[in-house]
């Protein structure tokens, strides 16, 4: 009797298993778990994402912050015992003295420790744009100075800088996907599906669009921004331009693959049914590319960030005083500033790490969606 | 075949005067910020503005812009690229000796690149799911998520640190005294820390295209075949799985050919290597038009002949693929 039981449950959790694991979303999250490397550029990316969003809650300086009197500061350091050999319940840091004039070398004043202290209250901001707080993560009292990674020619805060430089950096991706996967799937779709007079002109434009050096096209382009715009505005612009770029690529593979999906059946029942052109085109074969689309996507979303940190950091981004991890780079250019305070390659690392996290996640994407391309 | 190449060969004209087209409109639709000349009043006040418009009408500036553009291309096609507003020299003479710098150093990265890249992608495939592939694997994903930039800075900080190897430049102070085979020593001295700068990407990409490409092959019918038949598991692999492997790096070969020019803008910049990328920013910076719109038909040209010629390659090496 309890045996039977047993075994009914156990068939109906098989039964279970198996119905979750047949809906392809389901298998190809289980393909993605398999790739732990994937799964943990994921995680990087949504934490860098969070972080990215709540900025101005993590920073412990506001983005205009300047201290003149601390220019190139190297990294603070965080104790827990003091000069005296005292141990301290919380972790402080000393104030930033000046030791070497000249060389801009700074050591710290041990004369008094200064507390790291949590949810302090600092410069006021809006979360997510409408609550009003002024409470931050992280901070410490004047005179000392929290500055984690050290201060840049300013004395600003780097630490703080490149967590609002995210916003730009880690947005131009997303945005430019935004902008060119749904101009690229749909011109793709219509070439692909017309063909003939329309496939040829479109197809002859993506080509004129593949002639054009890319780097240089988009230093021309971006020169071309006038030195008034907003932030915001230039932000946008900058993603036009990349997009304008990108988007050829994007519709000659899907082209390619509507050439084949329109001979489909699917496709005749659905003509058959009398629904119009554009109808077919976008309820029922561009569906069919979605594996290929979300991967190119994660893939083509590093370019852009690559893409868009080297125009900044030629000067042709994102201006000043807005800043990207790029433009902040820029400042570690000349050999002086970048063998004296090395502190000032680290948005650098924040691109690589970035970058390594989409290629890494796209790669494991495409494994997990498209067994056909997988790589090994 | 034949017919095939004259077909893109005769489309290369009207090409080209869509993207130059497209560029002169660029530079002309940059608002506010005007032109060349307009930028030399605010640095120098003392200029009267006769002499600015004496220098405008000089170059023909003085036209509205579509005149402008057709004088240009008028000239373009009698191989007069016009003379470079901030040098005042012919924009051919100056992007020559630029060009022939940048050639040197993305060649010479390129062979280091595929020289180090295939044998690397080759052992990483036999060697499958082994700690070395694992981390070879590793290693270039990390590669190709370096921007030539940031990798160009970290290479300069360590040569500062470490003194070996000179941080600026093509050639020491000391190069026109040097005996022939010294230049030659020199230029090869100064082209090591552009060259890794440049090639970490490439390797990274190259060396996983070959791995995978190879792992593919290794999974064939006729290597079974092969091998059943006492090859040697050498010959096995570089004489059937390899050459049939690095078939589609071919088509790569020839992108990598219509990128020389431009691929190596930012080692350039950071390294003060005297290349076209510079160059080009520089023009782009001053908006000195003409060097500007000559960088850009140079580059597209051979982006133009570098995809043909990967197209061309392929069919070469593949004789399944069939154009027209």
């Amino acid at each position: 009797m309890a045996h039977d039981l047993v075994a009914a449950r156990v068939a109906e959790q098989r039964r279970r298993e198996a119905a979750r694991a047949r809906t392809p979303l389901a298998l190809a999250w289980r393909q993605l778990t398999r790739y732990k490397l994937a799964l943990v550029s994921g995680a990087v990316l949504v934490a860098a994402y969070v972080i990215m969003v709540f900025a101005e809650f993590f920073a412990p300086y506001a983005l205009d912050f300047t201290d003149r009197s601390l220019f190139y500061a190297p990294p603070v350091g965080v104790h827990l015992r003091d000069a005296q050999g005292r141990w301290h319940l919380r972790p402080f840091v000393y104030a930033y003295r000046l030791v070497d004039r000249d060389l801009r070398i700074y050591g710290p004043d041990t004369s008094r420790a200064y507390d790291i202290r949590f949810f302090v209250r600092g410069f006021r901001y809006r979360v997510l744009g409408f609550a009003p707080t002024d409470i931050h993560l992280v901070g410490a009292d004047p005179p000392a100075r929290l500055f984690l990674l050290g201060s840049d020619q300013f004395g600003r805060d780097l630490l703080s800088r490149m967590l609002f430089g995210s916003r730009i950096s880690l947005l131009i991706g997303v945005l430019v996907v935004l902008i060119t996967f749904p101009i690229g799937l749909v011109l793709g779709g219509v070439a692909g599906y017309y063909g003939k007079i329309v496939d040829n002109i479109l197809m002859r434009s993506v080509e004129v669009l593949a002639s054009f050096p890319t780097f240089y096209l988009l230093l021309t382009l971006a020169s071309v921004l006038p030195a008034t715009l907003s932030s915001g505005a230039r932000l946008f612009m900058i993603a036009a331009v990349f997009s304008l770029v990108g988007w050829g690529g994007l519709a000659r593979i899907i082209r390619g693959l509507v050439l084949s999906i329109r001979e489909l059946e699917f496709v005749l029942a659905a003509r058959a049914a009398g629904l119009g052109d554009l109808r077919v085109i976008v309820r029922h074969i561009l569906p069919s590319t979605t594996s290929y689309v979300i991967v190119a996507a994660t893939l083509s979303i590093p370019g852009t960030i690559l893409g868009e940190s080297g125009l900044s950091f030629l000067g042709l981004g994102v201006q000043e005083p807005s800043t990207s991890w790029g433009l902040l780079l820029a400042q570690a250019q000349s050999v002086d500033v970048l063998t004296h305070f090395p502190w000032l390659l680290l948005p650098g690392l924040a691109i690589v790490v970035v970058i390594l996290a989409y290629n890494l996640l796209g790669d494991g994407v495409r494994d997990a969606l498209d067994p056909r391309q997988r790589s090994s | 075949m034949i017919r095939y190449i004259a077909r893109r060969l005769i489309l290369l004209g009207p090409l080209l005067v869509g993207i130059t087209f497209v560029s002169w409109a660029a530079i002309q639709l940059a608002p506010g910020s005007g032109d060349y000349f307009q930028s030399l009043v605010l640095q120098y006040p003392q200029i009267s503005p006769a002499t600015i418009e004496g220098l405008r009408a000089r170059f023909g500036m003085d036209q509205p812009p579509w005149i402008q553009y057709l004088r240009w291309l008028w000239s373009i096609v009698h191989l007069d690229f016009g003379l470079s507003f901030a040098y005042q020299v012919p924009v051919t003479w100056l992007i020559g000796s630029r060009a022939l710098n940048t050639l040197l150093l993305s060649i010479t990265s390129m062979v280091a690149a595929w020289a180090l890249a295939i044998p690397v992608g080759i052992y990483s495939a036999v060697h499958q799911y082994s700690v070395a592939d694992g981390a070879l694997n590793v290693s270039a994903f990390v590669a190709i998520s370096v921007p030539s930039f940031f990798s160009a800075l970290l290479l300069l900080y360590a040569a500062f640190w470490t003194h070996l190897l000179p941080l600026q430049g093509l050639t020491s102070v000391t190069y026109d005294v040097l005996p022939w085979w010294g230049k030659v020593l020199d230029v090869g001295w100064h082209l090591i820390l552009p060259t890794i700068a440049l090639g970490v990407f490439s390797v990274g990409g190259l060396m996983r295209y070959m791995r995978n490409n190879l792992l593919d092959v290794l999974r064939a019918d006729y290597l079974k075949t092969a091998r059943a038949k006492g090859l040697t598991e050498r010959r096995v692999i570089l004489r059937h799985a390899v050459r049939n492997a690095i078939n589609p790096l071919v088509t790569l070969f020839g992108f990598e050919l219509g990128g020389l020019l431009s691929g190596a803008a930012f080692v350039e910049n950071v390294l003060g290597y005297p290349g076209l990328g510079r160059l080009i920013l520089e023009a782009v910076l001053k908006k000195d038009v003409f060097v500007v719109m000559g960088s850009l038909l140079l580059g597209s040209v051979l982006l133009i002949l570098g995809n043909l010629a990967a197209d061309i390659l392929l069919a070469v090496a593949d004789p399944r693929i069939r154009y027209d």
